[in-house]
């Protein structure tokens, strides 16, 4: 018999030099939007920008360094994080369930799909008053209205990942046993898993656009309220400081996401 | 609980006075459709009975309601009128024609996943996976995802988990009808060996005369919709049978001739 072909030490990582490109691309990616401010810092040193709008970058992080030096940016880091994360959790657990059940069954889909419907046009931040007036001008109303912003993207997302589930598999769990529950828990929810973290992203997002919302109108603390009072005062290093943090934070909850999704949904193309 | 099959070689010839395991009279399946108002006769007095521990193919030109009538034996789809009787304390277990291998769950997990609706315990399910893989060629390939095998893997993956949890009857719906012709002969001559070992009694659904002839005792001809059994012919061949030595036989060609001219001559619709 012939020796068995074996690749050589070079071929193997010949094979192997793709994944490690994929690798370095990722890791690229963290810093790419750091382009965008370099271009900025340029423009405003040459004055190709108006300095007392556009502050260069590097004004701004000494504006920033001076308020972390302070410990203030951090209150209201915190402040906003906190209401955001509670409204976040609020709003999406009751809509992925909403999402499933509804999904799964045509009558309940049928009654209270319109409900849904009916209400998801409505801009959240024009309720936000209405909040105000319910629930208080204090960290209550803030949960509320994320909450409810981030139900609606979660619902339909799910609601959709649910409704594109191959009837194969629904026949698969049926013909191995499945009781409703196990049907819901190991079929549906893995199905809808790709979509759900769609609409988590999504809703990452649209939460950062609510919270600043709200924070500029009814609130004494928080990253919203930092660029809104900074704006009253003219003090646009801060503004743009606030601006920053909050997109930061936006940005940082996306890559999070994003890490909990190749954990979670490791069969979906990324 | 799993009650494992006694796996000794058995004697591979269906006794003619064995048990029925599935009996099926008059059944009638009929769908509507509300957008066109369209009544349409999926198939129409079935008639068949299934031996324990017999292999029946169900031979018929597409559309013609076999896959409806395997759905019901499955518990997937209720008759319009008829009855069916399983002799047998589980449902029926189903091989499916498409890939429904579930993609978020390994090889292991997906030959698991009945066991784990049952509740069976996770060192029993891992013994029961591990043979079920050995049997069924996998074994190497425990951990890989769904998008990582290839159309014959994928069913073998299938096969595997409709015999885990040892329900007496197997139906397979064209399980092998998206593969290659090579692919499709090994798996036939495979699933001929686990037969041979488990002694299911099998309902399996084919539209090719050959994988019929191949692997069946009984070969059922249905007419073209609304589907009826036209013929019922026993296939000789001894068992145990080499799937490339039996297309040496002179019967195997008469036979493919026969049921070639039933389904040539049912009546069209």
């Amino acid at each position: 018999m012939s020796k068995p072909y074996t690749l050589s030490p070079e071929q193997i990582a010949r094979l192997k030099s793709h994944s490690r490109r994929e690798k370095l691309h990722r890791t690229i990616s963290y810093f790419s939007p750091l382009l965008l401010l370099l271009l900025w810092e340029i423009c405003s040193q040459t004055g190709l920008i108006d300095r007392r709008f556009f502050p260069a970058p590097s004004s701004i992080a000494g504006t920033a360094w001076q308020m972390t030096a302070s410990l203030e940016i951090f209150d209201h880091i915190w402040a906003t994080m906190k209401r955001v994360a509670i409204g976040y959790v609020l709003g999406a657990v009751p809509g992925i369930l909403l999402g499933l059940i509804l999904g799964l069954s045509s009558p309940i889909r049928r009654v209270l799909g319109p409900i849904f419907s009916a209400l998801y046009p409505v801009p959240k931040i024009a309720i936000l008053p209405l909040i105000l007036l319910i629930f208080g001008v204090g960290d209550a109303s803030k949960y509320v209205v994320i909450a409810i912003g981030v139900f609606f993207l979660m619902f339909y997302n799910t609601l959709g990942g649910v409704m594109q589930i191959p009837q194969i598999y629904l026949d698969v769990a049926r013909n191995a046993g499945a009781s409703r529950f196990q049907t819901f828990r190991y079929i549906a929810l893995p199905s809808a898993m790709p979509n759900i973290f769609t609409g988590l992203k999504l809703a990452a997002g649209s939460s950062y656009i609510i919270i600043a919302a709200a924070e500029f109108l009814g609130a004494r603390s928080g990253v919203g309220f930092m660029i809104w009072a900074s704006w009253q005062t003219f003090a646009v290093s801060r503004m743009f400081v606030g601006i920053v943090v909050i997109s930061a934070m936006g940005y940082f909850t996306i890559l999070l996401l994003e890490a909990l999704e190749r954990k979670f949904v490791p069969w979906a193309k990324h | 609980m799993i009650v494992h099959s006694d796996e000794i070689s058995r004697d591979v010839s269906v006794p003619a006075d064995a048990a029925p395991a599935i009996e099926v009279r008059d059944l009638v399946k009929a769908f509507y459709d509300v957008s066109g108002d369209r009544v349409t006769l999926a198939a129409a007095n079935v008639n068949f009975t299934v031996k324990r521990g017999e292999f029946v193919c169900i031979v018929g030109p597409s559309g013609c309601g076999k896959t409806t009538v395997l759905r019901i034996l499955a518990g997937l789809e209720q008759p319009f009128s008829g009855e069916f009787r399983l002799h047998t304390s589980a449902q029926p277990a189903m091989v499916f024609q498409e890939a429904s291998v579930l993609p978020w769950l390994t090889v292991a997990q997906n030959v698991a996943f009945p066991l784990k609706l049952k509740g069976v315990a996770a060192k029993e399910q891992r013994a029961r996976v591990a043979e079920l893989l050995e049997l069924t060629g996998l074994t190497d390939f425990a951990d890989a995802r769904p998008h990582q095998l290839s159309g014959g893997m994928k069913q073998r993956v299938s096969v595997a988990r409709a015999l885990v949890d040892d329900r007496d009857i197997l139906l397979m719906d064209e399980p092998f009808g998206a593969l290659d012709e090579q692919t499709r002969l090994v798996l036939q001559q495979e699933l001929l060996r686990i037969w041979e070992r488990t002694g299911k009694t099998v309902v399996f659904i084919t539209h090719s005369v050959d994988e019929a002839l191949t692997l069946a005792d009984r070969v059922l001809v249905m007419s073209p919709r609304p589907g009826t059994i036209v013929a019922d012919l026993p296939v000789p061949f001894e068992r145990p049978r080499d799937v490339v030595e039996m297309r040496r036989d002179k019967r195997f060609w008469d036979l493919t001739y026969e049921v070639w001219r039933l389904l040539a001559v049912s009546p069209e619709h």
